[in-house]
This record gives C-alpha cells, sequence and structure tokens, in this order.
C-alpha cells in the first residue's frame, strides 16, 4: 500500500470532486435527453409531410447529335469494390474502348462493398475533375448527394451493373432488363427441375440494388400456376465473399434437406456454390443455376456439378458504358429518353425511359459453347 | 520514464505528422488544399471522429467499446424503421439515443456487475446490437429523409465563413468538452487513476464502478448520434451502415498515442490521430493509390505508434537505474490482486 500513497494520480483522485463527477455526467446526460424529448413535442416533420425538392437538375444543355466525340477525355469507373472480378472485366473493357477513341480511363474503388465506401471516392474523382464518372453504385442513395454534386460541377454521371436513385446520374446502363433477367433465372432452373422441389436463393449484399430487383421478378414468376410445385425456401446472401458464399451453401443444404436447386445470381455466389456442391454428396443431385463467367465456371460445368448458366457479356457492357460516358461529355446526348448514340461497333444505342439504355438478352452457357468464351 | 519521452511525446509526433501530411499535400497535390475537398474530407470523418472522444475516455480508463459500430447501423436502422412508421423525425432522435444510452448501460453492467473484460462483453455485443439492427429493419434501405436536417449533415454547407461542415464544427465542441473533462477535471483524473492502477483508484474512494457506467453510457450514446449523422449524411438507413468502423476508430485513438493498457494519452492525440487517417486516406485516394495500399499504410502507422514509445522506453530502461519511476508509473511488482467485491 505504500506505493499507493506514493502515486500522485490516486492521491488527486482522493479531491472530492472526482467522486461526484460520475453521477453528474450521467443527469446531464439524462437532461439532455429529457430536453430533446420535450422538444419533440413541439414540432413535427414525418416521412409525409416533407417534400424533398430533389428534382433532376436540369442542365438546361440540348444534345446535339451530331458532335465529334471529344479527345482526352478522363473517364473514371467506380466500381463496387476493387476486387470484385466481375467488374474487373467491365472496367478494363470500359477502359480500353476509351482508349480506343482517344480518351483514358482508370479505376479507383474501395475494397468492400460498403454502402457509404463510394462516397469519398466519389469526391476525390470530383476533385480530379474527371470528365465522367462511372459507377456500379453499391447503395442507390448512399451515393447521391455527391454525384449530384460531381454533376454540377459539369461532370457527367453513368451508372453501370447497378443503379442509383434516378435523378443522381444521366444514364444508366442495364446488362439486360432486370425482368428478363429475374424470370429466365427461374424458367430456367424449373426446367432442370420438372417443375418441382424447394429451391433457395444464393444473392450478394442484402441492399445490391440489382440482385434485389431480380429477386422480386424471381418471386412474382414463382406465383405463377406452373410453378406451383416450386417452393423457394430461402434467400441467403454471401456478400460477394467467396468464403462466406461457400459457407451459406454449406448452411443451406444443411437447414433444408429437401433443397433441389439454388439459383445464385452473382458471379462469385454462383462459383462458391458449384465448389461445394462439387466436393459433396449433394452433387448431381443439388441443380445450381444462376450468373457466372465462363472462366470461373468451366471447370464446374465439365464435372457435371453445373449444367447450364446465364450472363452478358461483361466486355460489352463495359465498352458501351464508355461509350455513352463519352457522348455524354462530348454532348451528343444529354441522358433524355428517345436520343440516339453510337457505342463503336456494338453498333447504335436509344436511351430508354429515366435515361437506360438496355445492352441486350443474356446468353445461357453449358457444355456445347462455353469453351467460345474467355472471360 | 526516458529522456527522449520527457521531450517529445507521441502525441507530438502524429500532430507534426499530421501538419506535415496536411503541407505535402498542399504542395504535391492539386485540388487537396482547395475548402471543397477539405470539407469533404472532413465531413467524410464525422462520425469516427464523433465515436472517438468517448473511446479515448474508456480507453483512458483501460476500457474498451467494440459495439460502437453496430450500435452506430442499430440506431440508422431504428431511425429508418421509425421513418417508414411514419413517426416525426424530431421523435425519432431522441429515441434513437435513449436506445444507444441503453445500449452503453448494458454493456457496462456487464462489464462491472458480472466483471467480465470489456473486450468480450463488447464483442458479444457487437454482435447483438448488429443483429438487433437487422431484426428492425432487415434488409430494406429507407431513404427520403427530410431535405432540412439532411443538408445539416452534407458537406456542402458548412459553418459560415470556414470550411468546416456542421458534423464537424459539432464535435470540435464535443472535443473542446471532452478534454476540459479529461485533463480539467477530477473526474478525467478518476479515469487516468482507473487506466493506471484500477485497484489503486478502488482503494483511493474513486466509485471505479459507477464511472464506468456511465462512460460505457456515453459512448452508446455519441454512437448512436453518431448513427443519426451517418443517416443523415449517406441519405440511406440500413442494418449494416458502418460496419468495422470501430476498428478505425480504436486505430485512430491509439494512432494518436492512448495507451490501449490504460492510464496514459491525451485527447489532443487522439483529435490528430483521426484527422491524420482522414486527411492521409484523402491524399492517398487523391493520388489514386490503390484502397490495398492505403490500408498497408495505416496499418503501418498504427503499428508504428505503439512500438515506438515502447523501443523508446525499453533502451533508456536500460540505461537508467530501474528504481527511477515518473509520476503515474507504478512498478509492475506492486499490481495488486483485484478484491471479488470491487
Amino acid at each position: 500500500m505504500k506505493s499507493l500513497v506514493a502515486n500522485p494520480l490516486a492521491r488527486k483522485a482522493l479531491a472530492p470532486e472526482a467522486r461526484s463527477t460520475g453521477p453528474r455526467i450521467r443527469a446531464l446526460a439524462v437532461t439532455a435527453v429529457v430536453c430533446s424529448l420535450a422538444l419533440a413535442g413541439c414540432s413535427g416533420t414525418t416521412k409525409n409531410s416533407v417534400k424533398n425538392d430533389d428534382k433532376p437538375a436540369e442542365s438546361g444543355q440540348k444534345a446535339n447529335p451530331d458532335a465529334p466525340l471529344k479527345k482526352g477525355l478522363k473517364l473514371a469507373f467506380l466500381p463496387k469494390q476493387i476486387n470484385n472480378p466481375y467488374e474487373q472485366i467491365v472496367d478494363n473493357a470500359g477502359i480500353a474502348a476509351a482508349k480506343g477513341f482517344g480518351s483514358s480511363g482508370k479505376e479507383v474503388g474501395p475494397s468492400d462493398a460498403k454502402a457509404s465506401s463510394q462516397v469519398s471516392y466519389i469526391n476525390t474523382l470530383t476533385q480530379q475533375r474527371q470528365n465522367a464518372i462511372l459507377i456500379a453504385a453499391n447503395d442507390p442513395n448512399a451515393v447521391c448527394g455527391p454525384l449530384k454534386q460531381a454533376m454540377k460541377q459539369n461532370i457527367k454521371v453513368v451508372a453501370y451493373d447497378s443503379d442509383t436513385a434516378k435523378d443522381c446520374r444521366q444514364i444508366f446502363i442495364n446488362q439486360a432488363s432486370s425482368e428478363q433477367i429475374g424470370r429466365t433465372q427461374i424458367q430456367h432452373i424449373a426446367e432442370q427441375l420438372h417443375y418441382k422441389g424447394q429451391i433457395a436463393i444464393l444473392s450478394a449484399t442484402q441492399n445490391a440494388t440489382n440482385q434485389n430487383t431480380w429477386i422480386s421478378y424471381m418471386k412474382d414468376e414463382l406465383k405463377k400456376p406452373a410453378y406451383k410445385n416450386m417452393k423457394l425456401v430461402k434467400v441467403a446472401y454471401g456478400d460477394d465473399d467467396d468464403q462466406k458464399s461457400f459457407q451459406e451453401t454449406q448452411g443451406l443444404l444443411k437447414a433444408y434437406p429437401k433443397l433441389k436447386g439454388i439459383i445464385s445470381p452473382t458471379t462469385v455466389g454462383i462459383a462458391a456454390a458449384a465448389r461445394y456442391i462439387s466436393a459433396s454428396s449433394y452433387k448431381g443431385k443439388v441443380v445450381v443455376n444462376g450468373l457466372g463467367t465462363p472462366n470461373q465456371m468451366r471447370k464446374y460445368v465439365k464435372d457435371g456439378t453445373v449444367a447450364q448458366f446465364a450472363l452478358w457479356d461483361p466486355k460489352k457492357l463495359g465498352k458501351l458504358a464508355s461509350y455513352a460516358a463519352a457522348a455524354l461529355a462530348s454532348g451528343q446526348i444529354t441522358g433524355a429518353e428517345g436520343e440516339k448514340f453510337k457505342a463503336g461497333d456494338l453498333g447504335d444505342y436509344t436511351v430508354g425511359k429515366d435515361g437506360e439504355v438496355i445492352l441486350g438478352p443474356p446468353t445461357v452457357f453449358d457444355k456445347a459453347n462455353i469453351d467460345r468464351f474467355n472471360f | 520514464m526516458t529522456t527522449l519521452t520527457k521531450y517529445v511525446r507521441w502525441d507530438t509526433v502524429v500532430t507534426v505528422l499530421l501538419v506535415a501530411v496536411f503541407l505535402a499535400g498542399a504542395g504535391t497535390t492539386d485540388g487537396f488544399a482547395d475548402t471543397s475537398n477539405l470539407s469533404a474530407a472532413l465531413d467524410d470523418t464525422a462520425e469516427i471522429a464523433l465515436i472517438a472522444l468517448p473511446m479515448t475516455l474508456l480507453v483512458v480508463a483501460g476500457q474498451v467499446d467494440l459495439s460502437v459500430a453496430s450500435m452506430l447501423g442499430l440506431s440508422s436502422a431504428l431511425a429508418g424503421a421509425l421513418w417508414d412508421a411514419g413517426w416525426t423525425f424530431e421523435l425519432i432522435v431522441p429515441v434513437c439515443l435513449l436506445v444507444g444510452a441503453a445500449g452503453g448501460v448494458l454493456n457496462g453492467w456487464l462489464v462491472t456487475r458480472i466483471g467480465l473484460p470489456s473486450l468480450a462483453v463488447t464483442i458479444g455485443t457487437l454482435t447483438l446490437y448488429r443483429g438487433l439492427a437487422s431484426v428492425v429493419l432487415g434488409d430494406k434501405a429507407v431513404a427520403d429523409f427530410p431535405d432540412a436536417y439532411a443538408k445539416w449533415a452534407a458537406y456542402t454547407r458548412t459553418v459560415p465563413g470556414t470550411f468546416v461542415p456542421y458534423p464537424v464544427a459539432l464535435f470540435i465542441v464535443f472535443a473542446v468538452i471532452t478534454a476540459v473533462v479529461l485533463h480539467c477535471t477530477g473526474f478525467g483524473r478518476s479515469l487516468f487513476a482507473i487506466g493506471a492502477q484500477e485497484d489503486a483508484a478502488y482503494f483511493a474512494g474513486i466509485r471505479v464502478k459507477r464511472i464506468k457506467i456511465a462512460l460505457f453510457a456515453v459512448s452508446g450514446l455519441v454512437a448512436s448520434f453518431a448513427g443519426i449523422v451517418y443517416t443523415l449524411r449517406y441519405g440511406s438507413a440500413r442494418a449494416d451502415n458502418g460496419i468495422g468502423l470501430e476498428l478505425t476508430v480504436i486505430a485512430s485513438v491509439l494512432l494518436g498515442g492512448v495507451d490501449f493498457d490504460g492510464g496514459k494519452g491525451t485527447l489532443g492525440g487522439a483529435v490528430a490521430g483521426v484527422l491524420l487517417i482522414g486527411l492521409l486516406g484523402n491524399l492517398l485516394t487523391l493520388n489514386d493509390v490503390s484502397n490495398e495500399v492505403q490500408v498497408i499504410v495505416t496499418g503501418l502507422l498504427l503499428i508504428a505508434s505503439v512500438l515506438t514509445p515502447r523501443v523508446i522506453s525499453a533502451v533508456s530502461e536500460r540505461r537508467s537505474t530501474p528504481d527511477q519511476l515518473t509520476p503515474g508509473q507504478l512498478p509492475d511488482q506492486t499490481r495488486l490482486e483485484r478484491p471479488s467485491t470491487s
């Protein structure tokens, strides 16, 4: 105990004020809460009472379809996360396309697919005065403020793969119509299962805009009488993480012994699911279908784990996004419905409703055609 | 303790580093020193900075709260669910704050009454609060919060005449208050005492349990407040908001020279640590340095901040006689057994 008295800290702490401050702080916190509660009674802003004034910033610019494609544009691709293999293919193709028409492109982005991770990147891209930001949004709203800020500085915004809220970008490049993707996923697996049995979905993150839209169309498709003997038992989330998706697959098969099929509409998920099933007793008994890349899925198609899966060509998606961004930055289009632009050898595209440009229908890959694709 | 640390304290080193990063950025990178960039960079650290304040107090007292980011998520999810249900925003805020404080009290209760280490307790509540957030809001994302409030959180609206966004201005006010509490009051001194030698503090008459519960309550309260700021700033209430943020907060605090073993540190150092990680990240991003490299840089800085003072003291201890102790330091062999009643 001798050393205790020698400790000046302990001695100082013996001062009377030291003991009374604890409760005082607590009292302060309580008072603060009570005060704000009282304040809350005075006025009220509810969901129904606010009218948010977020009309899209009309640029007032007119599209000039004959304007030449500008050279030396700076395009920046901002994927959901930097190590997503699928988005790397899209971005690299977009960057290559930009080089082809005399501009430059780069890919930057966060290493995780969190809702807010992209925000600081948008701010820095605005600061770097890029001509266009091409984004695959992790959350349609979280990226909105900074994107609007970018558009105010005359930076063009193109969403691809996963859309932002409509007024936060000029163009959305959709790989295929969401409805088409969602419904064909169910149609394909139903044919494989002869229209009966339990199925599950292995998705990416809980809030991925594109995934959730597809899943809602899948659920809608399942309501049709043709699928009365099929049942969706669970939507699992692998967070576009290989290991998590692998574990979720394992979990699904344990939890639902009668499970007949898994739809994984994400390239990371379907590969992980196929990997698990190929090495387990479920091989040949549980059908895996969904969206994947030929290179990742080749060996599972060849060993019989997976009979078929679908995807669009991500290289074409990147290319189309690049051309759309350049067309915007050159003043050929503004993002209004009905405007047309030329996307190199992909041909002519027309801007649809809400600034949406659709790449085309998905391709189904199977044993017969998979060797013709390398991506 | 050492001749070197007498003159150069780690928090001074961090502050010098912060200034160096700023000057290097302003000199080399276009747009870095622009007020719009600084506003955005500062606003990006708003939640981390806010939570770092109570975290500093906790770490000084030898505790840690790993559940802060989950509480932020729970607060965000709750705000979203209540907003969706048609509640007024003015009522949602105090309810979220109450939930935050209650969550903090639960942490404090488990630590003091059950006697579990705060690391273990808050790893548990980290999962618990995040789970509750998912229960509250599921996989939905609620947007369309009132512009009138959202604008206050955006970096585009700053305190007139400055480039300081409002959440950061609020942080500055809180930081000053916290600094005064930590360094100029008996309460602050008792935190150092608890962190240095909890049993000694107990025997000296400090109400250790009560203070700990209060600290955890404030930590939960501030985390839920940060959840509101986060929700407004991103305009998106989600159950997974702020995942992993607790590690950035703790890294910032430790980088600022606050000793993870408790009993040592300054609030100024912690704030410098927060700003250093924030500004460095912004500078590296502006220079297109990949995220992986950024993470490595932050990690190395952190290791340096924890290691350097120890290496220095180890080297100088070998030179000096073992009997020399600085005030506030107790030789290890005097560590008392913790009485079971405390």
